[in-house]
């Protein structure tokens, strides 16, 4: 849906909103987005972020560059658990 | 822990001395010149309550009185500090956004926008708010009547601790307008405070924090736009409302103004729960609740040097306060004249916040105290984030190695790796903060921290 979403309204780009609450550290989007997502010790989804303050960061929101959008939708739509959506940027 | 229920001085806490007296207001009231504003109440009656503050003016223009909470710079009071007028506006839009959104896809009914004031206080160290509501409950009513009235809510609602609730429904039943505003008991916890937990609190029973990728401001309670203000904050708009921004900004200084309850526990003589200007130096707090316990009225040592001195005798006792609470950060006893303000504690990982101030004594190893709170705050975890429940407690436990003087020079490292580890991955910030707090401590207490890695401590050798 929330794919659907991003595509009919031509956004130029999107963010990968994890539920923290949901994830439970499955793991199949550090699979298909493994340059965007790395796992933590624990298997939970890691952004691969440059280092920046550690206050600026957020992420829960994880940027999604054009050429990921496919796989990100796959992602949001074969989380077992339903812990992803796609944002769009703001 | 207990914090003496202390009584705010009548005269006003330390801090820059009073603005002239001014004019008295229809029917004789006088805005209040000194420090104490808040608590001049004899006591929690309609009656005192309208003898010294008057009536709350009617709320005719909703955006004159966003303006004036704007000019008057207020922040929230509940931990977060995020300026009030900004979400009172965010409501308005968005309540106009969605109605006209609904009016024209030809919707019969719009969306009330739902207000709610916060006196959980789910902070272990902090009593301002609910000393606020024993002692000034019908500013709370003010503020949130006149936020309602604002954003165009016909009621409104209280989620408060078990004591607030006792004295905020005593307060409502004062009054007529009192009908107009539920009362909802918070249930104890460090979590069950976070806005979004109020929201859920107040949809679904449930006090935890809960996912979101906008505002509440745009949608909250059962989608509603949805207004959590802190009950302090409240009370300070109660007053702005009647005296103005001027009034309030002639207390504090340019970037803090007006006033700001705190709490001030620990190793003091005198724990209380205190007014004081917008950024007074910590020292002068703390001096205060040391001498208070000497039968000295705080407000008789008006002489900044006599200040000093005084500071800097109380102090000698010292060895760090933690600032904004268990989200907060730790100040070394040398660094104490630094003011409570948002710019000058930023260096330290620490802020306002709500006030909170926890007095570390010169017999207490700051490893030891902090590692027992982040172990009580890993503990606090409402169990729903993985990164949290599995992050904080690993980070507690690395810390309390630290404390226990563990001969590894590789914790310090793991604790800062954890601590980036967690921050940002949460529903709510309880793991950005706790990480804050650790970090915090391990820069406070940094010589302290070699000594433990040599097996030593520098409190308790």
């Amino acid at each position: 849906m929330a794919a659907r979403r991003f595509e009919s309204t031509g956004s130029t780009g999107t963010l990968l909103h994890i539920d923290w609450t949901r994830c439970d550290g499955r793991g199949l989007c550090t699979e298909l987005l493994g340059d965007q997502l790395d796992r933590d010790e624990w298997g939970y989804p890691l952004a691969r972020v440059d280092s920046g303050s550690l206050e600026a960061r957020d992420r829960s929101n994880v940027p999604i560059p054009a050429d990921q959008q496919d796989a990100a939708a796959d992602a949001v739509a074969l989380c077992p658990v339903q812990a992803l959506r796609l944002v769009p940027r703001p | 822990m207990t914090v003496r229920d202390a009584l705010p001085p009548a005269h006003g806490a330390p801090g820059p001395s009073a603005a002239p007296t001014p004019a008295p207001l229809a029917g004789g009231v006088v805005p209040p010149a000194t420090t104490a504003r808040l608590f001049l109440a004899a006591d929690p009656t309609f009656a005192a309550h309208r003898a010294v503050y008057g009536p709350m003016p009617g709320i005719e223009h909703p955006n004159a009185l966003v303006d004036e909470v704007r000019l008057s710079g207020l922040d929230g009071r509940g931990g977060a500090g995020f300026s009030v007028w900004r979400k009172l506006a965010a409501v308005l839009a968005s309540t106009a956004r969605t109605n006209t959104a609904h009016n024209n896809s030809g919707g019969m009914r719009t969306k009330r926008p739902i207000v709610v004031g916060n006196g959980s206080e789910g902070e272990p160290l902090s009593r301002k708010d609910e000393t606020l509501m024993r002692r000034a409950p019908h500013l709370v009513i003010d503020g949130l009547l006149a936020c309602a009235a604002v954003v165009g809510a016909t009621e409104a609602t209280l989620y408060v601790s078990t004591e607030g609730a006792n004295a905020m429904r005593t307060a409502l039943a004062e009054r007529a307008d009192g009908a107009r505003i539920a009362v909802v008991v918070a249930p104890d916890g460090f979590v069950t405070g976070e806005a979004t937990a109020v929201a859920n609190a107040l949809e679904h029973g449930v006090s935890v924090p809960r996912d979101h990728v906008v505002h509440l401001s745009e949608s909250g309670v059962r989608g509603r736009p949805t207004l959590v203000q802190n009950v302090e904050t409240l009370a300070q708009l109660a007053l702005i409302a009647r005296f103005g921004a001027a009034w309030f900004r002639s207390i504090g200084t340019e970037d803090e103004p007006g006033t700001r309850v705190v709490t001030v526990s620990g190793a003091v003589d005198a724990p209380q729960v205190i007014e004081v200007a917008g950024g007074t130096p910590v020292q002068t707090i703390i001096a205060a609740c040391m001498n208070a316990a000497d039968g000295a009225d705080p407000a008789d040592k008006a002489d900044p040097a006599d200040d000093a001195d005084a500071a800097a005798g109380a102090l000698s006792s010292v060895r760090a306060v933690l600032i904004g609470g268990y989200h907060g950060g730790w100040v070394p006893s040398g660094d104490l004249a630094v003011p409570l303000s948002r710019a000058a504690l930023e260096p330290y990982g620490a802020h306002p916040g709500a006030g909170v101030l926890f007095v570390l004594g010169t017999g207490g190893c700051g490893l030891e105290t902090s590692a027992n709170i982040a172990a009580y705050l890993a503990g606090q975890s409402a169990r729903q984030c993985g990164v949290c429940v599995n992050g904080l407690p690993a980070m507690a436990d690395v810390l309390s190695r630290l404390a226990a003087r563990h001969r590894d020079a590789r914790l310090p490292a793991e604790i800062v790796r954890l601590a980036e580890l967690v921050t940002g991955r949460g529903s709510c910030s309880h793991p950005d903060g706790t990480a804050r707090f650790v970090l915090s401590s391990l820069t406070a207490f940094q010589t302290d921290v070699r000594a433990h890695l040599e097996g030593r401590c520098e409190v308790y050798g």
